[in-house]
């Protein structure tokens, strides 16, 4: 990943640290977080989760939404990288999954299961202050360099800035009413997979497919057609037209 | 709604508040106070639907909390009527947080305090999790007893959970927030774990008839 071009990564700091734009949406910033992060580290799957109020880890996004991926974020509250980067607001690399048993016991096996071999973790921080941690799970056995370490930690470092500083500085409160929404857009989201899959006799997975799709296409955010699935039930939206 | 009022009475003292009250604000447009800690706290709940306007409608309307740790800050710009009346009522602050799971919206739990502050985190967990608590509350109808690990556990599958609640809603054709009660109800009935019975759902292994309400 060390190869990435110096221009290719100043933008991508840039996107990143542009958390101020008028009708910022949590789910769609972390979205393009984690699709930023999966680009530049090689056959990696990044997922994003941020502490609720109750200090709980909550899924947010992730570069390849699977069933399987979200299963594996959310079990986190319990043992895993994540919560142990949230916890310590220090780094996890290169873990090897084949060892890491004892360390995660719930983790580690479920992990392993679904085909990953390697795994990071990043606390999304500042200073003492740990929003959330950002999980980067490899397929392949390449491990990250120390150069590597310090980009994707300074991509989450910035992020977590972003989303603290301003609005820690203008309104203490926007954080927890942004997050607090967000989170439950997150659920919004769940519950329109169900609807579409049960309307189009199809899986989550492929439910989720559609919806985003459709999102991309026609410009909007991901929670805004998912409401739209859901308060339209009786005409569920044909997703594929435009 | 004895059990509500009692729940606003405890959330009042767990968060220093001088009122606590619970509004129902439903999808279809029926809305009303559904029960508050004490009188006055009754009477400062009913403001919000006398003007049309507060932080606990834009709550409900946008599905995320509306924190308002000083009403002579900025509040009289965005509820002209509401503020005044509610700084008249004595209440410096207003903590608005939805009840609602997902797109399944039904109503509001409001915070009311003398004097201006924020909250701490702490007090805003204890908040959410008051809410959550009222959620379910209003979806079975009933108390019932919920140990902590069935909570535990459903946190973990969660995302499984609400992808079933999608499922049953278009299956059954009926609203989301029924959907949620129809899913809780079965798993009260068969007394097995939400997971189980979500896990189920999504592998089309069973089926919530509309003849097993």
């Amino acid at each position: 990943m060390t190869t990435v071009s110096e221009q290719r990564l100043a933008t991508i700091f840039v996107e990143v640290a542009d958390t101020l734009v008028g009708g910022f949406d949590l789910i769609e910033f972390m979205q393009m977080l984690a699709d930023r992060v999966a680009g530049l580290v090689e056959n990696a799957t990044v997922g994003l989760l941020l502490a609720d109020e109750q200090n709980r880890l909550q899924f947010m996004a992730a570069s390849d939404e699977t069933t399987s991926l979200l299963e594996l974020l959310q079990l986190q509250w319990r043992d895993g990288p994540c919560l142990d980067a949230f916890r310590t607001a220090e780094p996890v690399v290169n873990a090897d999954l084949s060892t890491a048993s004892p360390r995660w016991p719930r983790f580690a096996p479920y992990a392993t299961a679904a085909g990953f071999r390697s795994v990071h973790a990043f606390p999304l921080r500042l200073r003492n202050d740990v929003i959330g941690a950002m999980g980067v799970f490899g397929t392949g056995s390449a491990a990250l360099d120390a150069t590597d370490v310090q980009i994707v930690q300074a991509l989450a470092d910035v992020a977590a800035i972003g989303l603290l500083q301003e609005r820690a500085i203008h309104h203490s409160e926007m954080l927890t009413e942004q997050l607090q929404g967000a989170l439950n857009n997150r659920i919004i989201i769940e519950q329109a997979k169900g609807a579409v899959a049960q309307a189009h006799n199809i899986s989550v997975d492929a439910a989720f497919e559609l919806i985003r799709d459709h999102a991309r296409r026609t410009h909007r955010r991901l929670s805004d057609v998912a409401l739209r699935v859901l308060t339209d039930v009786t005409s569920l939206p044909d997703l594929t037209a435009d | 709604m004895e059990l509500m009022q009692r729940t606003c009475v405890d959330a009042a003292r767990a968060l220093s508040a001088s009122g606590v009250g619970v509004s129902l604000m439903t999808s279809d447009g029926a809305h009303g106070m559904a029960a508050a800690s004490d009188p006055n706290t009754a009477r400062i709940e009913e403001l919000q639907f006398t003007f049309g306007e507060g932080p606990c409608i834009d709550a409900a309307a946008a599905g995320r909390p509306v924190l308002v740790p000083d009403l002579t800050d900025g509040a009289m710009r965005r509820w002209p009527m509401y503020t005044t009346a509610i700084l008249d009522a004595g209440v410096r602050a207003v903590f608005a947080f939805p009840l609602q799971i997902g797109a399944a919206r039904l109503g509001v739990l409001d915070v009311f305090r003398a004097s201006s502050g924020a909250m701490s985190r702490p007090e805003l967990g204890r908040a959410l999790t008051l809410a959550d608590q009222v959620v379910t509350t209003l979806l079975d109808g009933q108390e019932r007893t919920t140990g902590v690990d069935e909570l535990d556990e459903a946190f973990e599958h969660r995302a499984a959970l609400f992808q079933a609640q999608g499922m049953v809603m278009v299956q059954l054709g009926i609203s989301l927030a029924e959907a949620l009660a129809r899913i809780r109800a079965y798993a009260y009935a068969t007394d097995r774990p939400l997971s189980e019975v979500a896990a189920d759902i999504l592998a089309h292994r069973i089926r919530l008839d509309t003849d097993h309400a």
